[in-house]
Protein backbone atom coordinates (compact mmCIF):
# COMPACT_ATOMS: atom_id res chain seq x y z
CA UNK A 1 0.00 0.00 0.00
CA UNK A 2 1.24 3.32 -0.71
CA UNK A 3 2.91 5.95 0.05
CA UNK A 4 5.61 4.07 1.40
CA UNK A 5 6.86 6.45 4.11
CA UNK A 6 10.56 5.86 4.52
CA UNK A 7 12.62 6.94 7.55
CA UNK A 8 13.89 9.98 8.26
CA UNK A 9 17.05 9.46 6.97
CA UNK A 10 16.00 7.53 3.84
CA UNK A 11 13.47 9.82 3.16
CA UNK A 12 15.87 12.54 3.31
CA UNK A 13 18.74 11.27 0.86
CA UNK A 14 16.06 10.31 -1.59
CA UNK A 15 14.60 14.02 -1.39
CA UNK A 16 17.93 14.72 -2.92
CA UNK A 17 17.39 12.30 -5.71
CA UNK A 18 13.94 13.72 -6.32
CA UNK A 19 14.97 17.68 -5.69
CA UNK A 20 17.46 16.31 -8.48
CA UNK A 21 14.66 15.03 -10.92
CA UNK A 22 12.59 18.06 -10.35
CA UNK A 23 15.56 20.96 -11.27
CA UNK A 24 16.42 18.53 -14.18
CA UNK A 25 13.03 18.74 -15.51
CA UNK A 26 12.61 22.61 -14.69
CA UNK A 27 15.66 23.52 -16.85
CA UNK A 28 14.73 21.51 -19.26
CA UNK A 29 11.53 23.18 -19.51
CA UNK A 30 12.98 26.14 -20.41
CA UNK A 31 12.18 27.44 -16.61
CA UNK A 32 15.47 28.71 -16.54
CA UNK A 33 14.66 31.84 -17.99
CA UNK A 34 13.12 34.75 -17.12
CA UNK A 35 11.90 36.32 -19.83
CA UNK A 36 10.68 32.85 -21.24
CA UNK A 37 9.04 32.72 -17.97
CA UNK A 38 7.30 36.26 -18.20
CA UNK A 39 5.86 35.40 -21.82
CA UNK A 40 3.16 33.49 -20.58
CA UNK A 41 1.97 36.86 -19.48
CA UNK A 42 2.19 38.28 -22.47
CA UNK A 43 0.68 35.37 -24.60
CA UNK A 44 4.02 34.54 -26.67
CA UNK A 45 4.93 31.45 -25.24
CA UNK A 46 2.34 30.01 -23.01
CA UNK A 47 4.92 27.21 -22.19
CA UNK A 48 4.21 27.98 -18.53
CA UNK A 49 0.30 26.85 -18.67
CA UNK A 50 1.47 24.10 -20.85
CA UNK A 51 3.63 22.36 -18.80
CA UNK A 52 2.02 23.32 -15.36
CA UNK A 53 -1.43 21.72 -16.59
CA UNK A 54 0.16 18.69 -18.48
CA UNK A 55 2.33 18.26 -15.18
CA UNK A 56 -0.99 18.65 -12.93
CA UNK A 57 -2.85 16.52 -14.83
CA UNK A 58 -0.41 13.63 -15.59
CA UNK A 59 -0.16 13.54 -11.93
CA UNK A 60 -3.79 13.85 -11.00
CA UNK A 61 -4.43 11.15 -13.48
CA UNK A 62 -1.69 8.69 -11.67
CA UNK A 63 -3.05 9.14 -8.91
CA UNK A 64 -6.86 8.26 -9.45
CA UNK A 65 -5.76 5.41 -11.42
CA UNK A 66 -3.76 3.99 -8.16
CA UNK A 67 -6.36 5.01 -6.03
CA UNK A 68 -8.84 3.27 -8.43
CA UNK A 69 -6.79 -0.47 -7.99
CA UNK A 70 -5.79 0.16 -4.54
CA UNK A 71 -2.75 0.76 -4.64
CA UNK A 72 -2.61 4.24 -2.84
CA UNK A 73 -4.16 5.23 0.35
CA UNK A 74 -5.79 8.69 -0.71
CA UNK A 75 -6.86 9.32 3.32
CA UNK A 76 -2.61 9.10 3.45
CA UNK A 77 -2.02 11.75 0.96
CA UNK A 78 -0.57 15.03 2.81
CA UNK A 79 -3.00 16.98 0.93
CA UNK A 80 -2.84 21.37 1.57
CA UNK A 81 -5.24 22.51 3.72
CA UNK A 82 -7.70 25.28 2.71
CA UNK A 83 -7.58 28.74 4.23
CA UNK A 84 -9.02 30.41 0.88
CA UNK A 85 -8.90 34.57 2.32
CA UNK A 86 -4.89 34.19 2.35
CA UNK A 87 -4.59 31.82 -0.53
CA UNK A 88 -6.21 34.24 -2.75
CA UNK A 89 -5.01 37.52 -1.39
CA UNK A 90 -1.16 35.80 -1.26
CA UNK A 91 -1.86 34.29 -4.36
CA UNK A 92 -3.00 37.52 -5.99
CA UNK A 93 0.44 38.95 -4.41
CA UNK A 94 2.59 36.53 -5.42
CA UNK A 95 1.01 36.81 -9.11
CA UNK A 96 2.11 40.27 -8.60
CA UNK A 97 5.75 39.39 -8.28
CA UNK A 98 5.84 37.06 -10.63
CA UNK A 99 5.38 39.38 -13.39
CA UNK A 100 7.80 41.74 -12.09
CA UNK A 101 10.16 39.53 -10.77
CA UNK A 102 10.14 36.77 -13.91
CA UNK A 103 10.90 34.01 -11.56
CA UNK A 104 8.54 32.10 -8.46
CA UNK A 105 10.75 30.19 -5.84
CA UNK A 106 11.70 26.86 -7.97
CA UNK A 107 12.85 28.28 -11.17
CA UNK A 108 14.52 31.04 -9.91
CA UNK A 109 16.87 28.58 -7.87
CA UNK A 110 17.39 26.59 -11.10
CA UNK A 111 18.00 30.18 -13.23
CA UNK A 112 20.35 30.91 -10.30
CA UNK A 113 22.19 27.74 -10.20
CA UNK A 114 22.62 28.37 -14.31
CA UNK A 115 24.08 31.26 -13.79
CA UNK A 116 21.52 33.90 -14.11
CA UNK A 117 22.50 36.91 -11.69
CA UNK A 118 18.63 38.33 -11.43
CA UNK A 119 17.83 35.05 -10.14
CA UNK A 120 20.17 35.40 -7.12
CA UNK A 121 18.68 38.78 -7.04
CA UNK A 122 15.13 37.15 -6.68
CA UNK A 123 16.46 34.61 -4.07
CA UNK A 124 17.58 37.57 -1.65
CA UNK A 125 14.03 39.04 -2.63
CA UNK A 126 12.57 36.35 -1.37
CA UNK A 127 14.42 36.00 1.89
CA UNK A 128 13.17 39.49 2.41
CA UNK A 129 9.48 38.94 1.70
CA UNK A 130 10.04 36.33 4.03
CA UNK A 131 11.10 38.49 6.77
CA UNK A 132 8.71 41.32 5.78
CA UNK A 133 5.66 38.61 6.52
CA UNK A 134 7.02 37.30 9.47
CA UNK A 135 6.97 40.76 11.23
CA UNK A 136 3.09 41.65 9.74
CA UNK A 137 2.22 38.09 11.08
CA UNK A 138 1.40 38.99 14.78
CA UNK A 139 -1.00 42.04 13.28
CA UNK A 140 -2.78 39.69 10.50
CA UNK A 141 -2.76 36.58 12.49
CA UNK A 142 -6.70 36.68 12.51
CA UNK A 143 -7.02 36.62 8.50
CA UNK A 144 -3.25 34.58 7.37
CA UNK A 145 -4.66 31.49 9.90
CA UNK A 146 -8.62 31.35 9.27
CA UNK A 147 -9.12 28.10 7.98
CA UNK A 148 -7.33 24.95 7.48
CA UNK A 149 -9.69 22.75 6.24
CA UNK A 150 -9.19 19.35 4.02
CA UNK A 151 -11.54 20.62 1.68
CA UNK A 152 -11.81 19.96 -2.38
CA UNK A 153 -12.50 21.16 -5.28
CA UNK A 154 -15.66 18.52 -5.53
CA UNK A 155 -16.43 19.19 -2.40
CA UNK A 156 -17.06 22.88 -3.34
CA UNK A 157 -18.66 21.99 -6.89
CA UNK A 158 -20.94 19.28 -5.12
CA UNK A 159 -19.62 16.91 -7.52
CA UNK A 160 -18.04 13.17 -7.49
CA UNK A 161 -14.07 12.97 -7.69
CA UNK A 162 -14.49 11.39 -10.47
CA UNK A 163 -16.19 13.86 -12.66
CA UNK A 164 -14.25 16.82 -11.32
CA UNK A 165 -10.59 14.43 -12.80
CA UNK A 166 -12.36 14.31 -16.10
CA UNK A 167 -13.32 17.50 -15.76
CA UNK A 168 -9.97 19.14 -14.92
CA UNK A 169 -8.61 17.03 -18.14
CA UNK A 170 -10.72 18.02 -20.62
CA UNK A 171 -10.41 22.02 -19.25
CA UNK A 172 -5.96 21.19 -19.64
CA UNK A 173 -6.98 20.06 -23.16
CA UNK A 174 -9.57 23.72 -24.00
CA UNK A 175 -6.46 25.42 -22.17
CA UNK A 176 -3.66 23.92 -24.96
CA UNK A 177 -6.22 24.41 -27.69
CA UNK A 178 -6.64 27.66 -27.04
CA UNK A 179 -2.74 28.54 -26.13
CA UNK A 180 -1.68 27.01 -29.55
CA UNK A 181 -4.03 29.35 -31.31
CA UNK A 182 -2.92 32.30 -29.24
CA UNK A 183 0.59 31.94 -29.66
CA UNK A 184 0.28 31.61 -33.38
CA UNK A 185 -1.70 34.55 -33.50
CA UNK A 186 0.93 36.76 -31.94
CA UNK A 187 3.14 35.24 -33.88
CA UNK A 188 1.45 36.35 -36.56
CA UNK A 189 1.24 40.04 -35.58
CA UNK A 190 4.55 40.18 -34.74
CA UNK A 191 5.59 38.85 -38.21
CA UNK A 192 3.32 41.79 -39.85
CA UNK A 193 4.44 44.35 -37.60
CA UNK A 194 8.38 43.85 -38.19
CA UNK A 195 7.84 44.44 -41.93
CA UNK A 196 9.95 46.60 -43.72
CA UNK A 197 7.13 49.01 -45.41
CA UNK A 198 6.33 49.57 -41.75
CA UNK A 199 8.03 53.06 -41.02
CA UNK A 200 6.92 53.13 -36.69
CA UNK A 201 9.06 50.92 -34.63
CA UNK A 202 6.44 49.29 -32.17
CA UNK A 203 9.15 49.56 -29.23
CA UNK A 204 9.10 53.56 -29.19
CA UNK A 205 5.44 54.00 -29.49
CA UNK A 206 4.42 51.83 -26.26
CA UNK A 207 7.45 53.41 -24.19
CA UNK B 1 29.82 42.35 -16.84
CA UNK B 2 26.46 41.26 -18.98
CA UNK B 3 27.54 43.52 -21.52
CA UNK B 4 30.17 41.82 -22.92
CA UNK B 5 28.46 38.36 -21.92
CA UNK B 6 25.65 38.86 -23.74
CA UNK B 7 27.87 39.63 -26.98
CA UNK B 8 29.23 35.98 -26.66
CA UNK B 9 29.07 34.09 -29.55
CA UNK B 10 26.77 31.23 -28.53
CA UNK B 11 27.91 28.13 -27.66
CA UNK B 12 25.75 25.58 -29.18
CA UNK B 13 22.30 24.45 -26.82
CA UNK B 14 20.55 21.51 -26.63
CA UNK B 15 16.96 22.73 -27.46
CA UNK B 16 14.27 22.65 -24.94
CA UNK B 17 11.84 19.91 -24.39
CA UNK B 18 8.45 19.91 -26.02
CA UNK B 19 6.57 21.83 -23.20
CA UNK B 20 3.86 18.98 -23.02
CA UNK B 21 6.22 16.18 -22.83
CA UNK B 22 8.07 18.32 -20.06
CA UNK B 23 5.23 18.35 -18.28
CA UNK B 24 4.38 14.62 -18.28
CA UNK B 25 8.13 14.57 -16.90
CA UNK B 26 7.24 16.59 -14.55
CA UNK B 27 4.39 15.20 -13.41
CA UNK B 28 5.50 12.01 -13.42
CA UNK B 29 8.05 13.14 -10.70
CA UNK B 30 5.35 14.69 -8.82
CA UNK B 31 3.31 11.62 -8.93
CA UNK B 32 6.53 9.47 -7.76
CA UNK B 33 6.89 11.91 -4.85
CA UNK B 34 3.55 10.99 -3.60
CA UNK B 35 3.97 7.34 -3.37
CA UNK B 36 7.10 7.46 -1.61
CA UNK B 37 6.63 9.84 0.45
CA UNK B 38 2.61 11.30 0.67
CA UNK B 39 3.39 14.68 -0.34
CA UNK B 40 4.33 17.00 -2.87
CA UNK B 41 6.87 18.67 -4.43
CA UNK B 42 7.84 22.95 -3.05
CA UNK B 43 10.17 25.37 -2.38
CA UNK B 44 9.19 28.47 -1.35
CA UNK B 45 9.05 26.46 2.11
CA UNK B 46 13.19 25.50 2.71
CA UNK B 47 13.48 29.34 1.06
CA UNK B 48 11.76 30.59 4.87
CA UNK B 49 13.52 28.26 6.75
CA UNK B 50 16.93 29.82 4.74
CA UNK B 51 15.22 33.55 5.36
CA UNK B 52 15.01 32.21 9.22
CA UNK B 53 18.41 31.28 9.57
CA UNK B 54 19.85 34.42 7.92
CA UNK B 55 17.80 36.43 10.13
CA UNK B 56 18.73 34.17 13.26
CA UNK B 57 22.28 35.47 13.33
CA UNK B 58 21.38 38.86 13.03
CA UNK B 59 18.64 38.73 15.55
CA UNK B 60 18.22 35.48 17.20
CA UNK B 61 15.48 36.88 19.76
CA UNK B 62 13.15 38.11 17.37
CA UNK B 63 13.53 35.37 15.44
CA UNK B 64 12.42 33.03 17.95
CA UNK B 65 9.42 34.97 19.26
CA UNK B 66 8.06 35.34 15.55
CA UNK B 67 4.84 32.96 15.29
CA UNK B 68 6.05 31.96 11.82
CA UNK B 69 10.23 31.57 12.28
CA UNK B 70 10.53 30.93 16.01
CA UNK B 71 9.28 27.18 15.19
CA UNK B 72 12.52 26.41 13.03
CA UNK B 73 14.61 27.28 16.43
CA UNK B 74 12.42 26.08 19.19
CA UNK B 75 14.30 23.71 21.62
CA UNK B 76 15.12 20.37 19.94
CA UNK B 77 14.11 21.46 16.13
CA UNK B 78 16.86 22.47 13.49
CA UNK B 79 16.20 24.84 11.31
CA UNK B 80 17.17 22.03 8.28
CA UNK B 81 15.56 19.14 9.67
CA UNK B 82 12.92 19.17 7.14
CA UNK B 83 12.35 17.36 3.89
CA UNK B 84 11.88 20.10 2.18
CA UNK B 85 15.46 21.50 2.63
CA UNK B 86 17.22 18.31 1.34
CA UNK B 87 14.71 18.29 -1.82
CA UNK B 88 15.98 22.15 -2.93
CA UNK B 89 19.82 20.69 -2.31
CA UNK B 90 18.59 18.40 -4.95
CA UNK B 91 17.05 20.85 -7.13
CA UNK B 92 20.44 23.01 -6.96
CA UNK B 93 22.41 19.83 -8.05
CA UNK B 94 19.72 19.20 -10.62
CA UNK B 95 19.09 22.34 -12.03
CA UNK B 96 23.24 23.06 -12.29
CA UNK B 97 23.74 19.23 -14.03
CA UNK B 98 20.58 20.45 -16.98
CA UNK B 99 22.13 23.69 -17.88
CA UNK B 100 25.60 22.08 -17.99
CA UNK B 101 24.89 19.33 -20.03
CA UNK B 102 22.60 21.55 -21.85
CA UNK B 103 24.60 24.32 -22.84
CA UNK B 104 22.73 27.11 -21.20
CA UNK B 105 24.80 27.48 -18.04
CA UNK B 106 26.00 30.77 -18.37
CA UNK B 107 26.71 34.16 -16.10
CA UNK B 108 24.60 36.90 -17.21
CA UNK B 109 21.40 39.06 -16.31
CA UNK B 110 18.91 38.31 -18.17
CA UNK B 111 16.83 41.32 -19.16
CA UNK B 112 14.09 42.78 -21.82
CA UNK B 113 15.50 44.26 -24.29
CA UNK B 114 14.58 47.77 -23.21
CA UNK B 115 15.70 47.95 -19.82
CA UNK B 116 19.35 47.90 -18.29
CA UNK B 117 21.11 45.30 -16.31
CA UNK B 118 20.89 47.42 -13.64
CA UNK B 119 16.71 47.76 -13.65
CA UNK B 120 16.31 44.31 -14.11
CA UNK B 121 18.70 43.62 -11.18
CA UNK B 122 16.61 46.28 -9.27
CA UNK B 123 13.48 45.01 -10.29
CA UNK B 124 14.44 40.99 -9.84
CA UNK B 125 14.85 41.99 -6.50
CA UNK B 126 11.25 43.09 -5.57
CA UNK B 127 9.37 41.20 -7.96
CA UNK B 128 11.35 38.28 -5.58
CA UNK B 129 10.36 40.36 -2.34
CA UNK B 130 6.56 40.23 -3.33
CA UNK B 131 6.82 36.65 -4.12
CA UNK B 132 7.93 35.90 -0.97
CA UNK B 133 5.76 37.41 0.63
CA UNK B 134 2.43 36.31 -0.99
CA UNK B 135 3.88 32.57 -1.23
CA UNK B 136 4.33 32.78 2.59
CA UNK B 137 0.60 34.37 3.18
CA UNK B 138 -0.70 31.84 0.85
CA UNK B 139 1.22 28.62 2.77
CA UNK B 140 3.42 27.61 -0.58
CA UNK B 141 3.78 28.72 -4.38
CA UNK B 142 3.47 27.57 -7.64
CA UNK B 143 5.49 24.41 -6.48
CA UNK B 144 3.96 23.39 -2.80
CA UNK B 145 0.38 24.90 -3.69
CA UNK B 146 -0.41 24.86 -7.69
CA UNK B 147 1.58 21.99 -8.98
CA UNK B 148 0.84 19.88 -5.52
CA UNK B 149 -2.68 20.95 -4.35
CA UNK B 150 -3.66 21.48 -8.07
CA UNK B 151 -2.88 17.19 -8.87
CA UNK B 152 -4.53 16.68 -5.71
CA UNK B 153 -7.34 18.87 -6.43
CA UNK B 154 -7.14 21.14 -2.85
CA UNK B 155 -9.92 23.39 -2.97
CA UNK B 156 -7.30 26.07 -1.20
CA UNK B 157 -4.72 25.45 -4.34
CA UNK B 158 -6.66 26.19 -7.28
CA UNK B 159 -7.85 28.89 -5.40
CA UNK B 160 -4.19 30.06 -5.17
CA UNK B 161 -3.32 28.80 -8.58
CA UNK B 162 -6.36 30.70 -10.09
CA UNK B 163 -5.40 34.13 -8.37
CA UNK B 164 -1.82 33.54 -9.49
CA UNK B 165 -2.57 33.83 -13.03
CA UNK B 166 -5.03 36.32 -11.98
CA UNK B 167 -2.34 38.72 -10.18
CA UNK B 168 0.14 38.74 -13.42
CA UNK B 169 -1.69 39.14 -16.24
CA UNK B 170 -4.02 42.25 -14.39
CA UNK B 171 -0.12 43.98 -14.12
CA UNK B 172 0.86 42.16 -16.85
CA UNK B 173 -0.13 45.40 -19.18
CA UNK B 174 1.32 48.09 -16.33
CA UNK B 175 5.13 46.46 -16.66
CA UNK B 176 5.36 45.16 -20.46
CA UNK B 177 8.60 47.35 -20.36
CA UNK B 178 10.67 45.39 -18.30
CA UNK B 179 9.73 42.63 -20.62
CA UNK B 180 8.70 43.30 -24.10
Amino acid sequence: MMPIHPSTWVGYTLAVLFGFAFGFVLERAGFGSARKLAAQFYLTDMRVLKVMFTAIVTALLGLTFLRAVGVLDWDELYVNPTYLGPQVVGGLIFGVGFVIGGYCPGTCVVAATTGKLDAVAFLVGIGGGVIAFSAVLPRIQGFAQAGGERRFLYDWLHLPYGVVAIGVTLMALGMFVGAELIERKMANRTRSAAKPTEPASEQTQSA
Amino acid sequence: MSDSTRHQATVVQKPLWDPYLAGVALGLVLLATFLVFGRGLGASGAMARFAGLAAHLVAPGWVEANPHLGGYFAHGAHWWDDWLIFEVVGVVLGGLFAGLTAGRFKVEVEAGPRITPKTRLLFALVGGAITGFGARLAMGCTSGQALTGGATLALGSWAFMMSVFAGAYALAWFVRRLWT
